[in-house]
């Protein structure tokens, strides 16, 4: 009220804003306007954003029961991948091709006398073997691929892209010409005649070794994806490492006079961390999608150990018969990859510093 | 201009000839010739056998020729049946091209039509089952696809007969093959017609009063489709290999049956002749969509 005893008198056509309309606000409307968010690290931020995103939660979710699945399932099961279902100790021959749930004749008749029999979730194969658990160790088998390969191309990308990107000039152009040219080669078609050739020669190196009992043909999909695949990553990394190099912050620390490994440690590697982890994520599906192609082709895993792309091979021969042999593992490649996918794509959208708005 | 396309084409050059180089040795790097695993010929035949082919002299001149070979167009014999590799290539090539080339013609038009359409409905119903369709497809690898397709289709329904030997149907391999890259294509056009929408020049045609079509498919659409170019030549490259599996599965004589049978028969040279075969024809593709991309695009700076 004092205070509109100061302000001049108004005019009857002035514009100004009579305050005598208004009311000061009160202290507990006042911290109504401070906005003030909780401090947050960039982890937790990214989290909250992905935990927002239905698809993603979802893909994540099915990925941990797989995960679930295929760590517990062995315990579970009775069976083994390679093993010939027997009853009471008897080999059981009349358990071939059973449809899911089905029980095979010696079964049924071991089930009358009292005995416990485990179901067949999936039926059984053409050679008598629990086919639920073939599709589990199958899973096991092409996941496992999908995260080593994908490891592998990480390191050597990681590795090969931060010195090019690093050190810059002669040593860089030199060493992107290299990548330029194994990118350019077609690489599925390498990948196959190396499977093809690595597999007549490393046959006999690895006998008697722990890697005989992985398959000639998972070592050779390994060495594969590490010529071949790491070039996209080696680029990216050199991509990120350029750009981040000359900010401004890089310039500044250098200008105090920190060292090559504080600038690389404090500042290079915190901010293209995320961009390099999704990009490691989403290689993932892709390793699953080329050893499934691979096992398809016959140049997969050694058999009885099953891939899902050995397991939909086998099946083919007898699609007319038992087609659902063909649709749980192929059914399983899908939503693992759509999984990786979707998981991927909300990664990038939550952790992608360049997607903030 | 020049000089980028003859840098381009330098590159394609020396990547052939890597290429040409990997197969080469490994293929020589197997233990036991190729007459080793016959029924075991007699020495002086194997002899023979080997001079006839080169096979007496050392690797690296055996590249030599084999190189000067290839640019003739002779690409050897095959090891099981004994016929001239550039020969089964020029009988099978034409089979593999009508059908990887209506693949790519599938998707890339209903790729275009589906992204459009999902940017300019941004948002509805369509959209969102367009998105749907897109991410689930991207998630089937083609080999299992294929097979579906052949279980409902041909066993199932009984539409297509599973297999004819006088005349071959094209249509379900072909959708097998092209779904991937429809569904990558889609994505493309959708984000790129989004950004192009957004653009000055499309808001300066609809204040101007330009029709609506018009502006879609001179301003927008014409924008957009520079990033689907780019895509063609991965998009070969990836019909070329998905072919591979494809053409087996539905017993389609092409040039990927071939190369599949000379995995599974253990035939070297026939290995050999393909995969240099293939992989020159998709760096062939992959340097002219570049250079048809720099042509298209002109603000895109040559380097």
């Amino acid at each position: 009220m004092e205070q509109q005893e100061k302000m001049p008198k108004k005019n009857l056509f002035s514009a100004q804003i009579d305050l005598a309309k208004f009311e000061k606000a009160t202290e507990e409307e006042k911290r109504q306007q401070d906005v003030m968010s909780e401090s947050t690290t960039f982890f937790k931020d990214g989290m909250r954003k992905l935990m927002k995103n239905p698809l993603a939660v979802m893909s994540l979710i099915f990925l941990t029961f797989i995960l679930i699945v295929i760590i517990f399932a062995p315990m579970v099961v009775p069976y083994s991948y390679s093993q010939i279902i027997s009853v009471n100790g008897v080999r059981d021959k009349t358990a071939k091709n059973l449809a899911p749930f089905e029980y095979s004749e010696n079964e049924l008749a071991y089930i009358e006398e009292g005995g416990k029999v485990f179901p067949h979730i999936m039926g059984t194969d053409e050679m008598c073997r629990d086919y639920f658990i073939r599709v589990v160790y199958g899973t096991r088998v092409s996941l496992a691929i999908g995260l080593f390969a994908s490891v592998l191309v990480l390191i050597i990308g990681l590795l090969y892209g931060s010195i090019s990107g690093y050190l810059g000039g002669k040593v860089d152009l030199i060493m992107m010409r290299i990548v330029d040219i194994i990118y350019s080669l077609p690489d599925m078609l390498i990948i196959i005649l190396l499977s093809v050739v690595l597999n007549e020669t490393l046959s006999s190196v690895i006998e008697g070794t722990i890697f005989s009992k992985l398959g000639v043909n998972m070592i050779a999909l390994f060495i594969v994806y590490g010529l071949l695949y790491w070039v996209s990553m080696a680029r990216l990394v050199r991509g990120q490492i350029l750009t981040i190099k000359n900010n401004d912050y890089v310039l500044a620390a250098k200008a105090t006079g920190a060292k090559s490994g504080r600038i690389i440690r404090k500042h290079i590697i915190p901010n293209c961390i995320s961009v390099i982890f999704i990009s490691t994520a989403l290689q993932i599906p892709s390793a699953i999608f080329t050893e499934s192609y691979l096992s398809f082709l016959g140049l997969g895993v050694q058999a009885p150990m099953p891939s899902l792309g050995s397991l939909a091979d086998v099946a083919r021969s007898g699609l007319q018969s038992y087609p659902h042999k063909l649709l749980f593992p192929a059914i399983v490649i899908c939503l693992i990859v759509l999984s990786f996918n979707l998981l991927g794509d909300g990664l990038r959208d939550a952790f992608d510093p360049k997607l903030k708005k | 201009m020049y000089r980028y396309v003859i840098k381009r084409v330098i590159l394609a050059i020396v990547t052939v000839f890597v290429i040409s180089a990997i197969t080469f040795f490994t293929m020589n790097a197997i233990p036991g010739g190729p007459f080793a695993s016959e029924k075991a010929p007699s020495k002086e035949v194997q002899a023979v056998l080997e001079a006839r082919y080169n096979l007496d002299k050392p690797v690296p001149e055996q590249f030599v020729l084999y190189l000067k070979n290839f640019l003739k167009g002779d690409l050897g014999v095959s090891l099981k049946t004994g016929r001239s590799i550039s020969t089964v290539i020029g009988e099978s090539f034409p089979i593999s091209a009508k059908l990887g080339g209506m693949a790519i013609v599938l998707a890339t038009i209903v790729g275009l039509v589906l992204g459009s359409i999902a940017a300019l409905k941004r948002n509805s119903i369509v959209d969102r089952l367009i998105v749907f369709f897109t991410t689930l497809a991207t998630a089937v690898p083609s080999f299992v696809l294929a097979t579906l397709l052949l279980y409902v289709f041909c066993i199932h329904l009984g539409w297509v007969p599973v297999f004819s030997a006088t005349e071959t149907h094209y249509a379900l391999p072909v959708i097998a093959l092209s779904l991937y890259p429809m569904a990558y294509v889609t994505r493309l056009t959708k984000t790129s017609m989004l950004d192009a929408l957004g653009q000055d020049y499309v808001r300066t045609a609809n204040a101007k009063g330009v029709v609506a079509w018009k502006v879609i498919f001179k301003h927008a659409l014409r924008n957009a489709v520079i990033p689907v170019i780019t895509y063609v030549g991965p998009m070969t490259a990836y019909i070329l290999t998905g072919s591979l599996v494809v053409e087996n599965i539905f017993t389609i004589g092409g040039l990927g049956s071939k190369f599949v049978s000379g995995i599974t028969n253990r035939d070297y040279t026939m290995i050999m002749g393909t995969t240099i075969f293939l992989a020159a024809l998709m760096v062939t593709m992959n340097l002219i969509t570049d250079i048809v991309y720099k042509i298209v695009d002109p603000r895109i700076k040559l380097d």
